[in-house]
């Protein structure tokens, strides 16, 4: 007995759709603090265990209980793992945005939803099934009191019924979700699954077209948030003082480091820490600690966001000016001021390159993945700790927060390199040294750590005027001397970032840039280009500024290139147009997008097609 | 003339150092300034305890104290940061290495405006070093404006009268969990000195507040803390010797009594010793002596609390006893085994 109601003027009624098979997305709207996260990660990682590619996305409000929240879940036979603008499957679970929830699907949509709601009142052209949540909640859950968190799980049980998810993997998924530590909890939980399956195998006639059907594309993959595999790349890194200040979306790498550090990084011998992590009373003093650190021999990090990266501005330039390493990341969200703290961007990127008084500019890396986000953790220490210099790690909060496929992580090769520090014996060979010379012709100085055991290792660090053996100067010739040096050591540094990954399409005109979250977009945008109006793309991942040379050669070689990005300003190619040639810069065009949601590939398509549209009539 | 003087001995401290392995570059400060006298206590201090000058970090803000750490221990590392930031620098530079013997010398504008944040979370981690207040109530560098420890009422060469009451770092430093709080003297080198060794050998937080008068910029009529206010306002003031502005302030002030001493700026300095009954234990005895005196417009100084128990921030954090900066990798990247253990967790 199928409680579907279709009106007669439906366009599906009567007819089944194509089966749309792993690819579409799941939209679980609920109430911030309503324990549905758990019901998600359960329903997206029973998905994930049928090897089908899935991304999950949390939209919450900067609210600790009562607002809106949206978690989104993309299954993608493809592997697309972006935000998809359309959302096909609705759990309508708040009341308070149930209606928009529905108004805003296309025709075609399904909506699992509270019955009480009578969301099937409002549109004819959807597939809506009804659940009596509250009646089916009681008899699986006797303690009222647990009712409101254990009633999301039912939504898990219905949605597999639907969608054809497999119930031993629904299970397997709420046993790993709750742990060993909570088998009474996970068992309560299954029950309410199970009521959920129950009721819609009963009760309903499937009649949407979507469904999945078992792959094998995630075998061996993992499921991790961005901020955790930077935070295991701190940890590998040898990372010894941690500093922070909590801001979302950021607190939660930190968060992540404290709990690998004190799993990893306790000498099992003496039972002591091998590193530190204070929480400071605000973002200039956690930098003012990583600058002390790091002056002293530490590898040490901050993590924080915009806003965070506003005020530790003067610090960085004593930073970058008395040349001590440092890694900070950013986790960027939207916005001047609070803005939008729990939504995305990539909006520091300009402010961040040049941040600081006086001549600055500060190298950036830009993960995209969390195998990046790990990696360039490793690859930030390394570079600052190389080039003495503070090294931005550029993520953001869909990155950090958001649940992405990845593949484990591979142990580091490298050994850990210090970069130029003279040790008492060095000085003993040598004699001494001046700290600001460039002796190696790459424009970084050999500095000392205090507590070197030596009577000629110490040297005076200051903001201020120094000559190369690192006194205080006010002369013209020591400052220019000074500050062309480490013009010249940014100049090194492009050999030795990370370089872009760049696929030249050999019949395209068009090229395209972009960096970070984005790329997740762009690869599908660049099939959506190819595929419905024939535009073949190259494209070019940046994964670094300063830009290295493949970027030059990229734009030689296309007649327009897009840069995309999450910004409104058009922050990364401003960066660009400070290098550009006058050729270079007739062929640069922006595409943006700032909504605060991830990009996705549709909007890329419709602005790439639109300004190539123009540019034929223009002709 | 052949004659051939022997040179005499050179006096070495108990470590085989001269006194002059201690000092720093010349001083650029104006002649008289009462920070060049505190340097000159910082060299004697640590060549009497002959304390190895490459084990010492030395660390300031900025201002015309934070100059003073290049004018003494030339063969320390020295870093001059940033305005007020000296606290968060010296915290991760300790956390590095905690073998460092850690000195900050801050000024009044550091320590109780722009860096006020930094210096009250200092105190409440109770991180071992110590922190130096060159204190003079007013802004050199920028040219004479009144810093937060300005005396209420106290006026400005240019006829600005301060009408907010000054913070009292002491006092701060009482409340927020400094382990040893001291008051001294630019002037009072036998004091000084004791405090200063008292804290270098302290395993805390260590903060010295030190009345250091700025002969430039606070030597006029209607500065509470010129000579003629002094002489105008308090009896004892005609005790005291005159300092000319070119020379240093060398003041002895024997314990248990007050003096008064005007700078040759004209600040106003009433020092007092604590009574040699006095309670360096008690905090709450601190800092009723403390406000009694300031009520009095008296300055007190000597060593108001000390705690020798606490434990420190490296304690709490529980580090390794070899410096962090340089722990080999073999110690702080964890092995292949521990990331695959992550990774099968997130499968």
């Amino acid at each position: 007995m199928s409680t579907i109601e279709v009106s007669p003027a439906s366009p599906y009624s009567g007819e089944l759709q194509q089966p749309v098979i792993n690819d579409f997305s799941i939209q679980v709207a609920t109430v911030n603090g309503s324990g549905s996260q758990t019901a998600n990660n359960v329903l997206m990682r029973s998905i994930f265990q049928m090897g089908i590619p899935v991304s999950g996305k949390n939209m919450f409000p900067s609210n600790i209980q009562g607002l809106p929240t949206w978690f989104t879940i993309r299954a993608s036979k493809h592997g697309y793992v972006g935000r998809k603008k359309e959302i096909d499957f609705l759990v309508a679970m708040n009341p308070e945005t149930a209606r928009e929830d529905v108004m805003k699907l296309d025709s075609g949509a399904a909506v699992v939803y509270d019955e009480p709601l009578k969301l099937d009142a409002l549109r004819s052209d959807l597939h809506f099934y009804p659940v009596p949540f509250d009646k089916l909640v009681g008899p699986v859950c006797p303690e009222p009191k647990l009712r409101k968190l254990v009633r999301n799980m039912i939504y898990d049980g219905v949605v597999a019924w639907l969608l054809s998810i497999e119930m031993e993997e629904v299970r397997q998924a709420l046993v790993r979700q709750f742990g060993k530590k909570k088998a009474k909890a996970a068992e309560l939980n299954w029950g309410a699954c199970q009521a959920g399956f129950d009721y819609a195998s009963k009760t309903f006639t499937k009649a949407d077209p979507y469904r999945v059907e078992r792959m094998n594309r995630t075998a061996g993959k993992i499921i991790i948030e961005g901020n955790m595999a930077a935070a295991l790349g701190c940890v590998f890194a040898g990372a010894t003082v941690v500093t922070w200040y909590p801001i979302t979306p950021s607190s939660s790498l930190v968060e992540y480091v404290i709990g690998y550090m004190k799993r990893f990084r306790i000498d099992k011998a003496t039972g002591q820490a091998t590193y530190a992590v204070v929480q400071a009373e605000d973002e200039l003093s956690a930098i003012g600690m990583v600058l002390g650190a790091a002056w002293a021999g530490a590898r040490s990090m901050t993590s924080t966001s915009g806003p965070g990266i506003s005020l530790m501005s003067e610090f960085i330039g004593l930073g970058y000016y008395a040349e001590i390493p440092a890694v900070i990341f950013d986790v960027q969200r939207v916005g001047p001021s609070t803005g939008l703290p729990t939504r995305t961007a990539q909006g520091d990127i300009l402010s961040t390159a040049l941040l600081s008084h006086g001549d600055t500019k500060h190298p950036l890396l830009f993960p995209s993945s969390p195998e990046e986000c790990f990696r360039m953790a490793i690859e930030a220490f390394e570079l600052a700790e190389q080039f003495q210099t503070p090294v931005f790690v550029m993520t953001d909060l869909d990155l950090g927060m958001n649940n992405w496929m990845a593949d484990p992580f591979e142990y580091p090769t490298q050994p850990i390199q210090r970069g130029k520090v003279l040790t008492a014996e060095d000085l003993n060979r040598l004699g001494g040294f001046a700290r600001y010379k460039d002796v190696d012709g790459d424009a970084v100085g050999y500095r000392t750590l205090p507590g070197t055991n030596h009577p000629q290792s110490a040297y005076f660090t200051r903001g201020s005027g120094h000559n190369e053996k690192a006194q205080y100067t006010e002369r013209e010739d020591d400052y220019v001397n000074n500050m062309d040096r480490l013009a010249r050591k940014f100049e090194t540094l492009r050999a030795h970032v990370p370089r872009p990954v760049v696929d030249v399409r050999t019949n395209a005109s068009a090229g395209l840039v972009a960096f970070g979250t984005s790329h997740y977009a762009l690869e599908e945008s660049r099939e959506q280009l190819r595929a419905e109006y024939g535009i073949e793309t190259s494209y070019l991942r940046l994964r670094a500024y300063p830009f290295t040379e493949e970027l030059k050669e990229f734009i030689r070689r296309h007649e327009r290139i897009y840069v995309v990005e999450q910004n409104r300003d058009a922050q990364l190619l401003s960066l660009m147009r400070l290098e550009a040639t006058p050729e270079e810069l007739a062929k640069l065009r922006s595409v943006r997008y700032y909504g605060g949601l991830p990009i996705d590939a549709r909007t890329i398509t419709d602005d790439v097609v639109g300004q190539e549209k123009a540019r034929q009539e223009g002709k | 003339m052949s004659t051939t003087a022997t040179p005499p001995p050179k006096k070495l401290n108990r470590i085989g150092l001269e006194v002059v392995n201690y000092k720093g570059s010349k001083t650029t400060l104006c002649a008289g300034c009462g920070h060049n006298a505190i340097s000159e206590r910082i060299v004697e201090c640590f060549y009497e305890l002959g304390v190895q000058p490459w084990s010492v970090a030395k660390l300031s803000g900025i201002g015309c104290s934070s100059k003073s750490p290049a004018y003494f221990l030339g063969l320390s590392h020295g870093f001059n940061g940033v305005h007020g930031r000296m606290p968060s620098l010296a915290t991760g530079a300790m956390l590095a290495n905690r073998t460092l013997l850690g000195i900050g010398v801050t000024g009044d504008g550091d320590t109780a405006s722009i860096g006020l944040g930094q210096f009250m979370h200092l105190l409440r981690r109770n991180l071992p070093f110590i922190y130096v207040i060159e204190n003079n109530g007013v802004y050199g560098l920028t040219k004479g404006q009144f810093s937060a420890t300005a005396d209420l009422g106290s006026k400005l060469k240019t006829g600005v009268i301060n009408d907010l009451p000054p913070f009292d770092c002491c006092a701060l430093a009482l409340q927020c969990g400094a382990t040893f709080v001291a008051r001294s003297f630019s002037g009072d080198k036998k004091q000084l000195q004791s405090i200063l060794k008292a804290a270098i050998v302290h395993n805390g937080l260590s903060v010295i507040d030190v009345i250091s008068p700025c002969t430039t910029f606070n030597d006029h009529e209607g500065s509470t803390k010129s000579y003629g206010y002094v002489k105008d306002h308090e009896e004892p003031l005609h005790e005291l010797d005159f300092v000319p502005y070119y020379e240093d302030i060398a003041v002895e002030i024997p314990e248990g009594q007050l003096q008064e001493v005007a700078m040759h700026d004209g600040s106003k300095l009433r020092i007092r010793k604590l009574e040699r009954d006095f309670d360096p234990t008690n905090k709450f005895h601190a800092l009723e002596a403390l406000d009694q005196a300031n009520a009095k417009g008296e300055v007190l100084t000597g060593v108001f609390y000390v705690d020798t128990s606490k434990p420190t921030f490296i304690d709490m954090l529980n580090i390794a006893d070899a410096p962090l900066g340089t722990l080999p990798e073999s110690q702080v990247r964890p092995p292949k085994q521990a990331l695959d253990e992550v990774m099968e967790e997130l499968r």
